[in-house]
């Protein structure tokens, strides 16, 4: 096993670390109200949604590796394009 | 060049030779003269590629130093006693983060009861923190031991902090003549710090991260392996200068008649009186040595081993107290001889606080020791007995 | 280019995440960033599992300012002062209270560093106990409330004003609840030479006891009832605030929070939530934070 002098540490490391299961919730994108004003950008603490463009359409994209289901992107939304729903795995 | 300067500029002196980035200064006395002659030198442009602060404490001091030394910076402060305890917490994690700070310890008493006066106290409260401590006999001694400390520490087998300890007032304020080490030969000796890994936006890394219990103790270890490297890294230094200088220091020890059946052992200043006295007890006939330990950290427990193992009896001398238990260098002393020599060891705690060593006071505990009028096991010397009251 | 990455701890909805994603977004990665122990570090600087992309230092907890002075310092000798700003992201315990001594120190030496509080108003990560910046009323472990005490008795203290006595250059509160805001500020702060100070509110989600969802609805009420006014500092002159249309009671911010909502039953509550609203006013008069109509 090798370990760092001093326990210096590389950058981006935490990204092995796939968050996407903590939460019970996850954000749907309606990319027909999305705009890609890119709000929900500047407020996702886990930096897991980006407004991505596509041919002519420009929306916002979760990735759901890290999205921790917190449900502040909705709660940002200007259009209120974002719904958060209830996972598959917590349907009763 | 020889001058007589004061123990203070023969340090300052030098460290301006070894061409600091970073110096930190808080005042506490008897150091402060240190970091003074600092600033004058620094005032006066004397200091190239040099920041020197004056911290709001010395636990500012010694963070700010983390934060150079992490950058890439060359690091230099002083403090003793009551600073260097309040800077603890800092020189543990500098330790643990391998950042190759020099400090010079003015060695000074510790608190309660206040006392600005010289013993070693102060810097064996920091047996445990993974520091280098080398302590010096005289003002020569620390001059040359400056850029040595440097070399050593950030040796890439190494990357540990290293104090320099020299007793406050008596050697920090003692005139001396030096001969004062030049800026070329001091540049050929000593290279410009080529840190392993530091804080720069072309390289982003992640210093001082936490270890949770799967991962910790690894790196206690690999801390307990760069001591144990260190030992092997300083003789080479030590030797490298002795050549480079012709001024010999010896090694982790050194050692005056080392076929002796008694020793005495002791570190720091006093060493020059105890060697006097050997000197003279020689004259008389008695088998005598003398062991100056310079290194206390990392112990040298080969080279005691190897020089007491025939011995009949050791004298040790400590300069501070282990509350509880007894002085630190007999401790240490006892446990590196046992199952390696069975001399029997007599332990004397002096001076503390500053009280006087008179010469009389090592000569009758010589003495003592030879005729076989001492016990065996520890005692202060220098005293006067007191019964304690209430007020 | 993601210069805070993702898989840290940080609970889902933190306010310290959204705030620190921000800052260093703002600065481009152009930053050496000193973090004290605190929630902060511990999500982010597990061994094997950093989440930064530039470089970064933790040390002890009291220690930041001190260990940016000396970054700051050796950048000066070595002649790298152009490689990036020096930028502490420090919890409320780590600046107002074990490190105010540290933070003194480095504004009074002037040191080119941008010292960015993130106040969570506790000390979040070992479980909420209270800081000298936990607003009064506020239910922590070590300010519970019980029988007779109604959580913490005492005010937050003045950080802006502290930083103001030294004469920090540049100094401005921010809140999550609008990050284009703490970008601009930041930005403008790393215009002036010497040291600046910004405080950011983050609310957070495990201590306040509020939702994931409404960390950014907290955080702007905070500054809609006037508990937390927006304001900038530029030189000793108060230049900008941020000014409030209808300005909201304290109950609208207090009652969504578990760590208030004792003052809605308990006997010294009622009391409390007069003191509160009383804060409230009174930085509105100071700042001047109503638009009259």
């Amino acid at each position: 096993m090798k370990i760092t002098v001093g326990a210096i540490s590389f950058p981006l490391e935490s990204e092995k670390h796939k968050t996407g299961d903590w939460g019970t919730h996850y954000p749907v994108i309606d990319k027909e109200k999305c705009d890609g004003c890119k709000t929900c950008e500047q407020y996702c603490p886990d930096s897991c949604i980006e407004v991505k463009e596509f041919n002519d359409e420009k929306y916002a994209v979760v990735d759901y590796d890290y999205c921790k289901g917190c449900g502040v992107c909705a709660t940002v939304c200007p259009k209120e394009a974002i719904k958060m729903e209830l996972k598959e795995l917590y349907r009763v | 060049m020889k001058k007589v300067v004061r123990g203070f500029y023969a340090v300052a002196h030098s460290v301006k030779l070894c061409r600091p980035n970073v110096i930190c200064a808080y005042p506490i006395t008897p150091q402060t003269e240190i970091v003074e002659n600092l600033a004058a030198m620094y005032a006066n442009g004397e200091l190239e590629n040099c920041v020197y602060i004056t911290a709001e404490s010395e636990f500012g001091a010694a963070s700010i130093l983390v934060g150079a030394s992490a950058t890439g910076a060359r690091t230099f402060t002083a403090t003793c006693s009551q600073g260097l305890i309040l800077m603890s917490e800092v020189l543990f994690n500098a330790a643990g983060m391998r950042l190759p700070i020099v400090l010079v310890i003015a060695n000074r008493a510790m608190s309660a009861p206040l006392s600005i006066w010289n013993d070693h106290q102060d810097s064996m409260a920091m047996r445990d923190a993974c520091i280098i401590q080398v302590y010096v006999e005289n003002n020569q001694e620390v001059h040359d031991l400056i850029p040595q400390a440097y070399k050593i520490a950030e040796n890439k087998k190494v990357l540990l902090p290293f104090m320099v300890c020299m007793d406050g007032y008596k050697l920090t304020h003692a005139y001396e003549p030096i001969e004062l080490l030049e800026q070329d030969f001091v540049d050929s000796f000593l290279p410009p710090y080529e840190p392993v890994a530091y804080l720069t936006t072309k390289k982003p890394l992640t210093f001082g991260s936490y270890a949770p219990p799967h991962i910790y103790m690894e790196f206690r270890i690999a801390m307990q392996r760069a001591m144990d490297r260190a030992k092997d890294v300083m003789r080479e230094v030590f030797k490298e200068w002795a050549e480079a200088t012709g001024r010999d220091w010896g090694g982790h020890i050194a050692v005056d008649y080392p076929d002796s059946k008694i020793f005495a052992i002791a570190m720091g200043s006093v060493v020059g009186l105890i060697r006097k006295v050997v000197e003279d007890l020689r004259k008389e006939g008695i088998d005598i040595g003398l062991i100056k330990v310079r290194t206390f950290r990392p112990f040298p427990v080969e080279d005691l081993r190897d020089v007491l193992k025939d011995a009949e009896k050791v004298i040790v001398f400590d300069r501070a107290v282990s509350f509880g238990y007894e002085g630190p260098l007999s401790i240490d002393l006892k446990s590196a001889l046992y199952g390696h020599s069975s001399a029997d060891i007599y332990s004397f705690i002096v001076g503390l606080g500053g009280r006087d060593i008179p010469r009389k006071l090592i000569e009758d505990c010589l003495r003592n020791v030879v005729e076989g009028k001492e016990k065996l096991g520890y005692s202060f010397k220098g005293y006067t007995e007191f019964e304690e009251v209430y007020p | 280019m993601r210069y805070f990455g993702r898989g840290h701890g940080g609970c889902p909805g933190c306010g310290l995440a959204i705030a620190v994603k921000n800052v260093v977004n703002a600065l481009e990665g152009k930053c050496f960033v000193v973090n004290p122990t605190g929630c902060l570090e511990i999500i982010s600087s597990q061994y094997g599992r950093s989440a930064w992309n530039v470089p970064y230092i933790h040390s002890l907890f009291e220690n930041a300012a001190a260990v940016a002075a000396g970054i700051d310092a050796a950048l000066r000798a070595l002649g790298r002062k152009d490689e990036g700003h020096v930028v502490v992201l420090a919890g409320d315990g780590a600046t107002a209270d074990i490190g105010i001594g540290c933070l003194s120190g480095m504004f009074d030496r002037k040191h080119d560093v941008l010292y960015i509080c993130l106040d969570n108003e506790a000390y979040q990560n070992t479980g909420n106990q209270q800081s000298g910046l936990t607003p009064p009323g506020s239910n922590t472990t070590t300010t519970p409330v019980g029988k007779v005490m109604p959580g913490k008795v005492g005010e937050k203290k003045d950080m802006i004003a502290f930083a103001l006595a030294h004469k920090v250059p540049y100094v401005a509160t921010a809140s999550v609840g609008y990050p284009a805001d703490i970008r601009r500020k930041v930005k403008k702060a790393v215009s002036f030479e010497g040291p600046k100070y910004i405080q950011i509110h983050c609310p957070c989600v495990t201590g306040w006891g509020i939702n994931s969802s409404d960390t950014v609805k907290v955080a702007r009420l905070a500054v809609e009832t006037g508990l937390y006014p927006l304001v900038e500092y530029e030189n000793g002159k108060l230049t900008t605030v941020r000014k409030i249309r209808d300005r909201k009671p304290v109950e609208e911010y207090l009652k969504l929070q578990r760590r208030f909502r004792h003052l809605f039953t308990h006997p010294k509550g009622k009391e409390i939530i007069e003191l509160i609203q009383r804060i409230a006013d009174e930085n509105a008069e100071r700042f001047g934070l109503d638009i009259k109509k």
